[in-house]
């Protein structure tokens, strides 16, 4: 089908079920192997739990679909062992350059801050993304991939959950703790226990081409606004693996999607683009329409939903997929915690606030890049083109100019979870930020903060010099290490010297995490297992860690 | 004072963790002000805001340079 890649064909096995004829429960069922079940599936595997992941396709995703993946879901990635793989065959990239008919007129730079270890986006096409997760996901044994196991019912009950399961062999049943429901926007799961998704309709189409060929732009996301070659409408140009370049067209309302997917009708826009001498072939073609919508609650008692079959959003900004991995961030340390009863159910609602609030910061943000770029109204065209003529010359119409605002994490600053400050800080790592990364060295080496903390909770102790911890601080970073939600303390310094009694030490050889996380002797970090902060003081005091790790886990009412 | 030129939209109070936050909420709100309003409604309300911004703003010679700024390259 696609000149530069072949999709896989995984084998299909008839379940147990069907030779035993017997029905069996389940700890945890994942719904939906596309990269948010996949990655949640990963995740409770490397947890230790016993996983269940039902697909009803046997391969990847067809088609022109997710493209960039942004920086907080490359560090998820990396968390599930999949970072490398996904980041060395992508395409890596922080500018974006937006153009006015025939000049650029602004540019952005993802990262503005330097040392960080992952780029601000890289671009896949998200079958590799996908193939890469399977990958991962068959090193566990405890994580059984069922392919073309499409589930058609579904009985949530007080104490369980009943689906019903079509295979090539014939249906079967089974019974699970907890259902975790990814199983993409029109999921049937949703459909089948009633529960609406609302928000709005964008009436535009779009044309996304994936066409292989040789050039040497560079590796930047480039944007139009009406360009000579594709009057009154936009286009966006986006570099890929494999030579294969993304662009999409914006064809407006009235457009005939069968007519426009025609080679005839395409090739020419493109030569239109690219000018008449470049070679290129065409990989993919299709039309789409976008929503901006959620459901109202991500979580329905034993059920919780995921990824697109919780929230859509149009693909300005690339929230999709990468928002979906952040849901399963967030709720995979939780489930574990609730299923190993160390944490009350109700630790569940929190999934399900924290990620509303983000989705629907990814919701306005797709909405308003969306309203920018294809205006509704004549008034509404008039401010865009005022915007883009002052954006040449003035600072302050640059930064309106909204051709998309990538990808970024939310800050959870309203979670329940977070305890508040009772000292002053400075910066941005607030409780209930999302960590922002920082080079160290670990035993000489180097290394990055990110990859030191994740999948549990940690405790980051800035001390000037590690060999002054005295005995008694030792004992409780001893005793707090064999809590019933063990906390690990690692303590980070300027400059390592010597041993620290066994302590680990991460040497902030740099000086960038006393810089973001405004550090300095004392200053003590709480951070959750998904790599967000639960709370900080100026002082090491383990009861005060116990307290917001109780409240970070629901264990406080 | 001079018309100031760089990104200047805030609200006190209150933080915004990425840059274009304040400047794309004004926009947002700009743009719902006009839903539901024929085109010539519009320029009235256009109208009226520039008035009001302009009394805010009072100072002629900064209005002065913004009146120059708006009409440059327009022809
Ligand atoms: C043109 C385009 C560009 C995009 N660009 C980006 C981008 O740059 N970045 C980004 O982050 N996102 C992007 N997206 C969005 C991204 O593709 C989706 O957000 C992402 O695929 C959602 O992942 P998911 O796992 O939630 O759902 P899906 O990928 O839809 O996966 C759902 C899975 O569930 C399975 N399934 C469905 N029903 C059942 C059932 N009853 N039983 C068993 N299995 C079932 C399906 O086979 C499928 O594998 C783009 C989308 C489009 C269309």
């Amino acid at each position: 089908m696609l000149s530069t890649y072949r999709y896989p064909k995984y084998d299909y096995l008839p379940p147990p079920e069907l030779t035993s004829k017997s029905q069996r429960r389940y700890p945890l069922v994942v719904v939906g192997a596309g990269p948010v079940g996949l990655c949640a599936a990963i995740d409770l595997a490397l947890q230790g739990l016993p996983v269940l992941l039902l697909d009803e396709d046997d391969t990847v995703s067809v088609g022109s679909r997710g493209v960039c993946y942004a920086k907080r879901t490359l560090e998820i990635l990396d968390r599930l062992g999949v970072g490398d793989a996904v980041v060395s065959k992508g395409v890596s990239w922080n500018i974006g350059r937006t153009f006015y008919r025939n000049e650029e007129v602004y540019h952005f730079n993802l990262l503005p801050q330097p040392d960080h270890k992952r780029p601000g986006m890289i671009n896949l096409q998200q079958y590799y993304l996908e193939e890469y997760l399977i990958a991962r996901a068959r090193q566990f044994t405890h994580l059984d991939i069922r392919f073309k196991n499409r589930v058609v019912f579904i009985d949530p009950r007080p104490d369980g959950v009943l689906l019903h399961v079509e295979t090539p062999d014939g249906a079967y049943s089974l019974e699970a703790d907890w259902v975790i429901a990814a199983d993409g926007a029109k999921s049937s799961i949703r459909k089948m226990m009633n529960l609406d998704v609302e928000g709005k309709v964008f009436l535009d189409r779009f044309l996304i081409a994936d066409v292989v060929m040789k050039a040497d732009f560079p590796a930047e996301r480039w944007f139009w606004f009406d360009p000579p070659f594709h009057p009154g409408q936009s286009v966006l140009l986006h570099r890929q693996a494999d030579n294969v370049w993304r662009i999409d067209f914006q064809l407006g309302w009235q457009a005939d999607p069968e007519e426009e997917k025609k080679p005839e009708k395409v090739i020419p826009r493109i030569r239109a683009m690219l000018g008449d001498e470049r070679e290129f072939e065409l990989e993919w073609v299709s039309v789409y329409t976008f929503q901006c919508r959620r459901m109202s609650k991500f979580r329905h008692g034993r059920v919780l939903f995921v990824g697109d079959a919780a929230h859509q959003v149009s693909p300005f900004g690339a929230r999709g997929a990468n928002s979906g991995i952040q849901d399963t961030d967030n709720l995979c340390w939780k489930l574990k915690l609730v299923i190993d009863g160390k944490a009350p159910d109700r630790l569940l609602d929190s999934y399900s606030d924290e990620r509303i609030f983000a989705a629907d910061e990814n919701i306005m943000n797709s909405t308003r890049s969306t309203d920018f770029i294809t205006p509704k109204s004549r008034t509404s065209l008039t401010f865009r083109n005022a915007v883009l003529t002052l954006a040449r010359h003035h600072p302050f119409a640059r930064a309106l100019v909204n051709s998309g605002r990538l990808s970024v994490p939310a800050f959870l600053v309203a979670s329940t979870l977070n305890t508040p400050d009772q000292e002053s800080f400075a910066g941005e790592m607030i409780p209930g930020a999302p960590m922002d990364d920082a080079p160290l060295k670990v035993d000489g080496k180097p290394a990055w903060l990110l990859d030191q903390v994740g999948n549990r909770f940690v405790v980051l102790h800035y001390a000037a010099d590690p060999q002054q911890i005295d005995a008694t601080m030792r004992h409780e970073i001893q005793q707090l290490a064999l809590d019933a939600i063990p906390i690990e303390v690692l303590l980070v310094t300027p400059a390592a010297s010597g041993t620290a009694h066994g302590l680990r030490v991460l040497e902030d050889y740099s000086g960038r995490y006393a810089e973001r996380y405004d550090a300095r002797p004392g200053t003590t970090y709480l951070i959750r297992p998904d790599q967000h902060v639960a709370a900080r003081w100026r002082a090491f005091d383990a009861a005060s860690i116990r307290a917001a790790t109780m409240r970070a886990t629901a264990n406080l009412s | 004072m001079s018309l100031i030129l760089s990104p200047n939209f805030h609200e006190p109070g209150r933080h915004f963790f990425r840059a274009y936050g304040p400047g794309d909420e004004f926009y947002e709100a700009l743009i719902e002000m006009h839903r539901d309003l024929s085109d010539e409604q519009s320029a009235l309300v256009n109208a009226r805001l520039i008035l009001l911004l302009a009394n805010h703003i009072g100072d002629l010679s900064v209005l002065r340079d913004a009146l120059r700024i708006a009409r440059e390259g327009v022809f």
